[in-house]
């Protein structure tokens, strides 16, 4: 079993909902994203997404776009968040999922990329713009190298579609809480809940909720209709409010923990 | 040269030409995605549909659009006759028009009320613009800062037709940021929006039925030759952004093999990454493209070596783009169409010769493909024809041509 689904078995055990933070590899710079990554994990992430830099990044607001902007401006590579994921491994336990769009991956090459990304300790990877229809070469790759794939599934998506989906993928199903791209919201729609109870008669894999959550009262409402909740541009937006202040990790150390806290 | 064993050109159902095209869009996409295929499948099959697009496009866009025996270039280039196939008279200014014709009637058959659209130089802005005028449909423009200051007088044109036009300071403030904030806009209204695609790119459909909608031009232009000349053109020759008129000029004639189809993409100022738009162009070390993925579909991809798209540049907006459509990339492999360059200097050539020499002042987009026809018209016995299609027309590129005087 992958280790994405013992923390998965493990928060199920203890009655916990999963936190997952996204950063951007290279935002501010590479070796603050070493820190960070050790960081969120001392202050509880369950799983880690990664985001690798794409200069077209069209899943995302402005956030996140800013975020790929200031990485690539560092010229951070995949190859750059590999390297990172490696020394971050070398201090923590919590899976990391590789997040990215299609392209760059695609010029890494896929085998190259899972025997990289299995080497370099990752557990999975997730491709924005890579669907089930497309993906089934690299899905055989990943899973040859003992690497989940996640795919996303909307509220756009239909019953039948979301049962395909399920059959390709591993780890965890990435529910994405609206139309739109990745930002925070003020107020959550119902959409979510719904698409988690379709997603729940189709298959048995664990759901995380993302796209909007930014406030540890949202983490509580995603928690009791899905497995875990993916905090990332109110994470992201922190780091560029942050970004030249000497105690940087440990001020985003905190705001994670403030998402965590229970009133 | 090696005949090409291609002779038909259609995609599988996935939209697929060999390795190119497909879909590579977030989750979200794929339901609209799904719903716009399945329209235009029904569509394509209804007689009723191709009535009124046929009639739409005589009454309102003027077409068909008259196939021009351009004497004087002819006697320019000394050996075979030069025709001109007139997309520049087309209402507003270019084919844009057809295509954004065909997707509006789409749109109106899914009860889309909200179209969105990218626009470059500002030709598909404006027809896709005039178009919700006429149907009326609300209509948001994205366009790049950049190219807002460069093409200003087409922003106005849209403004006073009723469009919303958005600026996007994301990225190079150019094309292909505008195509990336459309698709966010989207991916967010995807419940009343209908995304009206400028070029025969982006995930399937896109590329299939925008060639659909312009292989009107190609249609025309076989019949006005046979008429003309009694006999098959030797060569089509065509500027190639994203593809949407050379694709639409080059398709009928795909099972002639008699025919050369020649695509001209924007060989820019320089051979470096950066200072082109010619993705086949294809020694990656002078700065060509290579296999990728932009926009939704998988083509030749003018990126860096880490995969990350590559700023581009050409004289004209309007091929200023770092991708190519999908099928113009299995055209290519498959050796059935060959693509050549212009820069920037043979496409101001090109417009200045056929302004001079024609009375015609053509898009730069369009100029690009002068040059090169007269080239290949040398070749040529002066019994045979070749058709150079004029895309547009180039009202909108006086300023910047007098500027660089």
């Amino acid at each position: 079993m992958s280790r994405i689904r013992e923390k998965f078995g493990e928060l199920k055990r203890s009655g916990r909902g999963g936190f997952i933070p996204f950063i951007t590899a290279g935002d501010p710079d590479l070796a603050t994203t070493e820190l960070l990554l050790v960081e969120l994990a001392a202050a509880g992430a369950d799983i880690i997404e990664l985001g690798v830099p794409f200069s077209d990044p069209v899943a995302d607001g402005e956030v996140i776009q800013r975020a790929s902007e200031r990485a690539l401006r560092n010229g951070v590579t995949l190859r750059d968040a590999l390297s990172c994921i490696a020394r971050a491994k070398q201090q923590i336990a919590v899976p990391i999922v590789l997040f990215s769009y299609f392209n760059p991956l695609l010029q890494f090459g896929g085998k190259r990329l899972a025997s990289d990304a299995k080497r370099a300790g990752a557990e999975a990877v997730l491709v924005t713009d890579l669907i089930p229809e497309e993906a089934h070469a690299w899905t055989e790759m990943l899973q040859e190298h003992g690497l989940d794939s996640i795919f996303l599934v909307a509220p756009t998506t239909s019953d039948e579609r979301l049962a395909r989906i399920a059959q390709q993928a591993s780890g965890f199903i990435y529910a994405v809480s609206r139309a739109g791209v990745t930002g925070a919201r003020d107020e959550m729609t119902d959409d979510a809940e719904t698409l988690v109870r379709r997603l729940r008669m189709v298959c048995d894999l664990p759901v995380a909720v993302g796209f909007g959550i930014s406030t540890a009262e949202q983490l509580r409402q995603v928690w009791r209709f899905a497995d875990a909740a993916v905090v990332g541009s109110a994470i992201v937006s922190e780091i560029e409010r942050l970004k030249t202040a000497p105690d940087l990790v440990r001020r985003i150390g905190k705001f994670a923990r403030s998402l965590l806290a229970t009133k | 040269m090696q005949r090409s064993t291609i002779t038909a050109s259609e995609p599988d159902e996935n939209g697929h030409w060999g390795k190119f095209g497909g879909r590579y869009v977030p989750e979200t996409l794929v339901a609209p995605l799904d719903g716009l295929t399945k329209e235009f499948t029904r569509a394509r099959q209804d007689p009723d549909f191709w009535r009124e697009f046929d009639q739409r496009l005589r009454d309102y866009c003027g077409r068909p659009t008259p196939l021009f025996h351009a004497h004087r270039l002819t006697a320019h280039a000394a050996r075979a006759q030069v025709y001109l196939k007139r997309e520049d008279l087309c209402h507003t200014g270019s084919h844009k028009i057809n295509n954004a014709v065909g997707q509006a009637l789409l749109a109106r058959r899914m009860g889309k009320h909200r179209i969105v659209a990218e626009t470059g130089a500002g030709q598909h802005g404006v027809a896709t613009t005039t178009v919700c005028g006429m149907f009326g449909l609300q209509c948001i423009i994205y366009m790049g800062a950049e190219d807002m200051q460069r093409q200003a007088l087409n922003v106005f044109r849209m403004r006073l037709l009723g469009a919303e036009v958005i600026p996007v300071n994301a990225g190079t403030r150019t094309l292909k940021d505008a195509i990336n904030e459309t698709l966010r806009d989207w991916v967010t209204n995807v419940h009343d929006t209908y995304y009206l695609l400028g070029s025969a790119l982006g995930p399937h459909p896109y590329p299939l039925l925008v060639r659909e909608f312009q292989r009107v031009i190609g249609r025309e232009a076989r019949e006005q030759i046979l008429s003309a000349a009694g006999k098959l053109p030797r060569a089509l020759i065509a500027c190639v952004g994203g593809g949407s008129n050379s694709i639409g000029l080059f398709h009928p004639f795909i099972g002639d093999p008699s025919v050369r189809l020649v695509g001209v993409e924007a060989g820019g100022r320089a051979d470096s990454l950066g200072q082109h738009a010619a993705r086949f162009h294809s020694a990656a070390a002078s700065g060509g493209g290579c296999v990728g993925v932009l926009h939704g579909t998988m083509s030749y991809v003018l990126q860096n070596e880490d995969g990350q798209i590559a700023n581009t540049h050409s004289i004209s907006a309007g091929l200023d783009y770092a991708a190519i459509g999908p099928e113009h990339a299995y055209l290519h492999d498959g050796g059935r169409a060959e693509y050549i360059r212009a820069s920037d200097g043979e496409a101001l050539e090109g417009f200045r010769l056929c302004a001079e020499l024609e009375g015609i002042i053509p898009a730069l987009e369009s100029s690009h493909a002068i040059i090169p026809a007269i080239r290949i018209a040398r070749e040529l016995p002066q019994s045979d024809a070749i058709i150079v299609n004029l895309s547009g027309r180039g009202d909108k590129d006086v300023q910047l041509v007098a500027e660089l005087n």
